[in-house]
């Protein structure tokens, strides 16, 4: 059977990914077992999430320069207030222990309910971005950029140094241990089969992909452009909060530089799974497969004994690696 | 005062230089006058680095939508550590330090060009991984002990003249420089002309693939500098010291004034975006506002000169 090249290039993603597996099962045959996919890809849910936010924003061809200080902004309110309230803010602490605020804290300042209503001002700002971007026709790139400062600043102000603790029910879901299939597994398949059924096989998905390939023909259909800017930054922060909450419930505490580095991840991740930065090609598996491949690299270098200096460098080069293979693929295309 | 007004409106740049101004007066104001000069020396001193690798950004963004180099900060790194590392200390070493520090700019500028031209990818995408790449060799190689400048580099870039740092009047001069390339040089317009139509510009005969090639190296080239000097200023390079220039860089191109969409760039308005984002910082800080708001601050800032300037220019 020989596979076109569109078929190829689909499954370019997967095949990087199953390259680097076998590489890590020769070096380290141990590695195949429950504790070791545990171990390797805990990391991979959070970041994996992270990719699939970038994604939305993608698709209607903007980016998203600050989803690595949203998601740090998620961990330190999912490590105070959606654990204990305002009470649990490091401020407020102070002003107990110097006797402005009573011991005991009046229920207001005690429901996590405080947590929740963070998390939805979130949604609701990156909803209001996209809303933004679209109404004054800015550059993405530089209204984020100024985003990232906002949420780092909101981070800061909630976790002036790292600390609070993860909610009961965050670290019992993230150290899940399901029988014969390890949790991060589930957990990528879950979220790719997800954002898989709502932008590849709803009729609204479409709609929200053709405003990235021809937002013109959108318009023209009748399609709001201004609402689908809006749901798909709204998207974006849902699953942002997703893996803020989720990397909050593996690490135990906050930290507001937590996640700085997810911002150029999860860019590489989408590229990597076979996305495109214009025109709403994207593809929501490959930008988790995308994801686990590059948590997966760090992995790869302990067992090679390599220095983890080199981490970042190696996902750089798998991300060459994969783009060089595509641009071969289009160019075999184009001569046939 | 009419002809006021239309001067800036013509100049967008200026906004930035009255901003800043703006943003001084009230900082003297509250200390009552005293500490003016210093805090001005601090704003030339700290703006001075960021508009090095400004005006490299500000090339590339010039050169139209999707032209952005991420790899700035890993450049600066690894340039630095570099450096320290063959000067060891010692003031004979300084020119061959720079010129190697020069020459990791090269060598990362044509490694992006060749990934954007080679993979045919976006320069984000391109300069993305090569920048992933470079940081992990800087980390990889300045690793360990801190490595400190030659004593005469230490000197040079802290030294001043009647308050004003001897580098700061340098790079004064360079973005002089850098100002007429870009609009009095055949090189400085097929730049402009390739971000403002590159289809029409190729067909005018601009050779886009050269254009962009050369300002791909001078921004690295630029960060190359900017890491350079910046360890020598510091006492030593350090692993995380590009770190914030990556904004920084993007920033000061958009509240410089210079267009986002590429094709309308100018010099000077780095140099005010610069101290007014320093400013800031330091108008923040004097009122007693902690880190968390000074990033807030900072953030919500670059949100209202990027939908201010779109006010500017309804019409896209």
């Amino acid at each position: 059977m020989r596979l076109t090249a569109r078929q190829l290039r689909t499954l370019l993603p997967a095949l990087s990914l199953v390259v680097l597996l076998a590489a890590i099962f020769y070096l380290q045959p141990r590695a195949m077992s429950y504790v070791g996919f545990n171990l390797m890809l805990n990391l991979a849910i959070p970041i994996a999430l992270a990719t699939v936010a970038q994604m939305c924003v993608i698709t209607v061809n903007d980016l998203d320069l600050s989803i690595g200080t949203y998601v740090g902004f998620v961990a330190c309110v999912g490590a105070t207030l959606l654990s204990g309230g305002m009470g649990a803010l490091p401020v407020v602490k102070e002003l107990q222990a110097s006797g402005a605020l009573p011991a005991t804290l009046p229920w207001i300042m005690q429901t996590p309910l405080v947590g929740v209503v963070a998390l939805v001002f979130g949604i609701a700002v990156y909803a209001a971005l996209g809303a933004l971007i679209h109404w004054r026709n800015l550059p993405s790139i530089v209204v984020t950029l100024g985003m990232s400062f906002v949420w780092l600043g909101l981070s800061v102000l909630i976790l002036p140094v790292p600390g609070g603790q993860a909610p009961a029910f965050l670290r019992s879901l993230m150290t899940l241990k399901p029988a014969y299939i390890p949790f991060p597994i589930i957990a990528a398949i879950v979220i790719a089969i997800l954002a898989n059924l709502l932008l590849m096989h709803t009729s609204y998905g479409a709609v929200l992909r053709g405003a990235g390939g021809n937002p013109k023909a959108i318009e023209r259909a009748g399609w709001s452009l201004l609402k689908v800017k809006m749901t798909m930054f709204a998207l974006a922060g849902f699953f942002g909060m997703l893996a803020g909450l989720s990397l909050v419930g593996l690490t135990t505490s906050g930290d507001a530089n937590i996640a700085l580095r997810y911002t150029l991840l999860s860019i590489a991740g989408v590229i990597l799974g076979g996305g495109e930065f214009v025109g709403g090609r994207i593809s929501p598996v490959g930008a988790v497969i995308g994801a686990v491949t590059l948590t997966l690299a760090g992995s790869f270098l302990s067992f090679m004994r390599i220095s983890p200096d080199w981490q970042i460098g190696a996902q750089g080069a798998i991300l060459i690696i994969v783009l060089a293979a595509r641009t071969l693929i289009d160019r075999a295309e184009r001569r046939r | 005062m009419n002809s006021f007004l239309r001067n800036l409106a013509g100049r967008p740049w200026l906004w930035a230089y009255v901003a800043a101004i703006a943003v001084w007066l009230v900082i003297v104001a509250f200390t009552g006058g005293r500490g003016g000069g210093e805090v001005l020396t601090a704003a030339f001193t700290f703006a001075t680095f960021s508009v090095i690798v400004g005006i490299g950004q500000m090339y590339v963004v010039t050169l139209g939508p999707g032209n952005v180099d991420l790899s700035i900060p890993a450049t600066i790194t690894l340039a630095g550590a570099v450096a320290t590392k063959v000067m060891d200390t010692q003031n004979g070493m300084i020119l061959t330090g720079l010129l190697i520090a020069l020459a990791c700019g090269v060598a990362v500028g044509i490694a992006n060009y060749a990934l954007i031209w080679l993979l045919r990818i976006p320069p984000i995408i391109a300069t993305l991984s090569s920048s992933f790449l470079v940081q992990s060799v800087a980390i990889a190689y300045g690793r360990g002990i801190r490595i400190k400048p030659p004593p005469a580099l230490a000197d040079f870039t802290t030294a001043q003249v009647l308050g004003m740092p001897v580098l700061a009047i340098c790079i004064i001069a360079l973005a002089a420089f850098m100002e007429l390339v870009l609009r009095r040089t055949l090189y400085g317009r097929w730049v402009t002309a390739i971000g403002q139509n590159i289809r029409a510009a190729r067909l005018a005969g601009v050779d886009v693939g050269r254009t962009r090639f050369y300002a791909y190296v001078m921004s690295a080239v630029f960060a190359g500098l900017c890491g350079y000097l910046l360890s020598g200023f510091s006492g030593g390079s350090s692993l995380s010291m590009g770190e914030e220039y990556l904004l920084t860089s993007i920033a000061l191109v958009v509240i410089g004034g210079s267009s986002v969409a590429g094709g309308n760039s100018n010099v000077p308005g780095l140099w005010g975006a610069a101290l007014f984002l320093f400013l800031v910082v330091t108008m923040l800080n004097t009122y007693g506002f902690g880190a968390g708001l000074r990033y807030l601050a900072t953030g919500l800032i670059i949100i209202a000169v990027i939908v201010a300037a779109s006010a500017r220019r309804p019409a896209r």
